[in-house]
């Protein structure tokens, strides 16, 4: 346990010590870690298919970037924001939620995703005819997170080991992260969670016990949205800049690939699910290119290509020998032998 | 709590103080799918503390009265009053609230969680936990989380089947998955408990063990509404017996009345009972 905390406490000067960009890279992991939880909840905690999660994700950052950019010239500070950020999205979980309440599986995956795709854009067309979202051209120069005179962006000394932003976010994301899991555990050990856990295997039967179906699953809605608007406003304040074009319906696609790699439902099996696919394609871009100039001389395959490939033949592989998941939830691992038999 | 039982199912109050009253009341229940009259301008009542059978051959809507009750499927005409109250336009987790309690024909239990989960979850309706309390571990949190699972083992004693609290409930021996449903329901503090054909499928063994729990529920002080085919057992069992045939009541009254009732006879056995030859 201390070994874990003093070796993400280290870490970012590990990967400083690599590059900036690799702390810059961690955190945006981090940012999909957290992002994968919200829609654990929705997904994982109450069977309920989302498709279309990264318009929460969009909602968060756009909500920040208009508050505090000076696209409006406002600068609110960032412990203002976030929460309003959280309420925003949470918002738009239940307004999603709502008409949805009666769809399940294939039907409910459409209308979320369409969803996503309404979100994105009208993103991308409300900068007429009163310029609210700036459309594709996105957003730029959005704060960083400051408190008084102390800036996130900046690079600071203190007891001679040099704390770059990149670095400073980390340790935000970290206590953010941790806070998050702690809520997904005991959530999911709760009455809360054996409602939600009740929904997605019986709903008649659910109701039937006196669970309200229509309260549970939108605050199942809910809290995966806040969550997607939290990891949203970060993602903002760390990238400085955001576009429509961050939330198409691959990063949805993406998100959902985490959570269904690691195990749908099992907390820990979604973070190392995340933390997998958004390492993995980052150390291929570092190493095929380079590793393919060494041998031919020139680049023949393409990064992105290669990473595709690979991420398919993974998908196969998991739907071959690992269906539940790499650390899969115990009941999910029931589910899937008892349909097997 | 109560020094009175141990391990019961907890009799509501209002049960012993209104002594023999009247719990359940249909007043002219119709039921529809699409063209088809599923249920006709059914009438009866329940007392307290009473077995009540509901019997009728397949198809006779016995299920269907059941989802009409539990809200699951309301009914276009008529209704009823449970306990004084209209239940009419009630969603079935407020139908659950006010005190009913169901099992179903081809059992619900939560297939892929552990016996003891879903009896948990039968407490769902009489606790209070929220997000807040649940994610920042209150003391009244932990105090009702610890509440529950005690109560929830307790049913399962009580039910016969404490020793598979920690089996998958899809796993258990199909007896066990009737007295789970039981267990989960009576985890609503039910003042009715309403059986869809709890001795399906159960050997004579069985069957003769689940009549034994069912008059210690009834002697607890818990209402019981039975669909049952085993007509050993509800003869057995029932005080009074309710008989549907297409979707029409044929009879009710004390089950040796009704045994001998033609209408009944002719409903089991078919109009052509006299001239059908000896097989």
């Amino acid at each position: 346990m201390t070994l874990i905390a003093i070796a993400l406490i280290g870490l970012p000067f590990a990967l400083a010590a690599a590059g900036t960009a690799w702390v810059r890279i961690t955190n945006l992991a981090m940012l999909f870690v957290f992002l994968s939880l919200g829609l654990n909840i929705v997904v994982g905690f109450a069977g309920l298919l989302d498709l279309g999660y990264i318009a929460f994700y969009a909602v968060g950052a756009y909500v920040y970037a208009l508050l505090a950019s000076p696209h409006f010239n406002l600068h609110l500070p960032f412990w203002i924001i976030l929460p309003i950020g959280a309420l925003v999205a949470c918002l738009f979980g239940v307004l999603l939620g709502a008409p949805t309440l009666k769809l399940r599986g294939d039907y409910l995956a459409i209308v979320t995703l369409g969803f996503g795709e309404i979100v994105r854009i009208f993103l991308n067309n409300l900068s007429q005819p009163v310029n609210i979202t700036n459309g594709p051209q996105g957003i730029s120069r959005i704060d960083p997170f400051r408190l008084g005179t102390f800036s996130f962006s900046r690079t600071e000394t203190i007891f001679d080991l040099q704390f770059s932003g990149p670095i400073k976010y980390y340790y935000i994301l970290l206590v953010l992260l941790l806070l998050v899991i702690a809520v997904n555990l005991r959530l999911q050990h709760s009455r809360i969670g054996r409602a939600w856990e009740a929904v997605r295997e019986d709903e008649i039967a659910a109701r039937a016990m006196g669970i309200n179906t229509t309260r549970i699953k939108l605050l199942a809605f809910a809290m995966g949205a806040s969550f997607g608007g939290v990891a949203g406003g970060m993602f903002a304040a760390i990238q400085g800049f955001i576009s429509p074009e961050s939330f198409v319906l691959v990063e949805s696609v993406m998100v959902l690939s985490m959570v269904v790699l690691g195990g749908m439902g099992n907390v820990w099996g979604v973070v190392l699910g995340a933390v997998l696919l958004s390492f993995v394609p980052e150390l291929l871009r570092y190493t095929v290119e380079p590793l393919q100039k060494s041998l031919f001389g020139k680049s023949i395959v393409d990064p992105e290509v290669i990473r595709m490939l690979l991420f398919g033949l993974a998908l196969v592989l998991m739907m071959l020998y690992r269906p539940a998941g790499l650390l899969p939830s115990a009941v999910r691992k029931r589910e899937l032998k008892g349909s097997a038999k | 709590m109560s020094a009175r039982q141990e391990q019961g199912p907890g009799a509501p109050s209002s049960g012993d103080a209104a002594g023999g009253g009247v719990l359940l009341e249909c007043a002219r229940l119709d039921k529809r799918y699409g063209g088809v009259l599923a249920l006709a301008e059914i009438e009866f009542s329940i007392h307290r503390r009473e077995i009540y059978g509901l019997i009728g051959p397949n198809g006779a809507g016995k299920t269907t009265l059941f989802n009409a009750l539990t809200g699951i499927y309301p009914a276009e005409a008529g209704g009823f009053r449970f306990d004084g109250n209209s239940l009419s336009g009630l969603a079935p987790d407020q139908i659950a609230a006010r005190g009913i309690a169901r099992t179903f024909q081809n059992i619900r239990l939560f297939g892929n969680l552990s016996a003891l989960d879903n009896v948990m979850i039968g407490r769902h309706v009489r606790t209070r936990t929220g997000v807040f309390g649940a994610v920042l571990r209150t003391r009244a949190a932990l105090e009702e989380e610890a509440a529950i699972e005690k109560r929830a083992l307790e049913l399962l004693r009580y039910v016969g089947i404490a020793a598979r609290a920690n089996e998958v409930a899809r796993q258990l021996p199909y007896g066990d998955q009737r007295r789970l449903e039981i267990a989960r329901a009576l985890a609503t503090e039910p003042k009715l408990l309403a059986l869809d054909e709890p001795a399906a499928g159960m050997n004579a063994t069985e069957t003769a063990e689940l009549k034994q729990l069912l008059l210690r529920i009834r002697a607890d002080g818990i209402t019981i509404l039975l669909i049952e085919h085993d007509m050993k057992l509800v003869m057995g069992l029932c005080d009074r017996v309710l008989v549907l045939d297409y979707g029409r009541k044929i009879a009710e009254g004390a089950p040796r009345e009704v045994q001998r009732n033609p209408r009944v006879i002719e409903a089991y056995l078919g109009g052509a009972i006299a001239e059908a030859p000896a097989a």
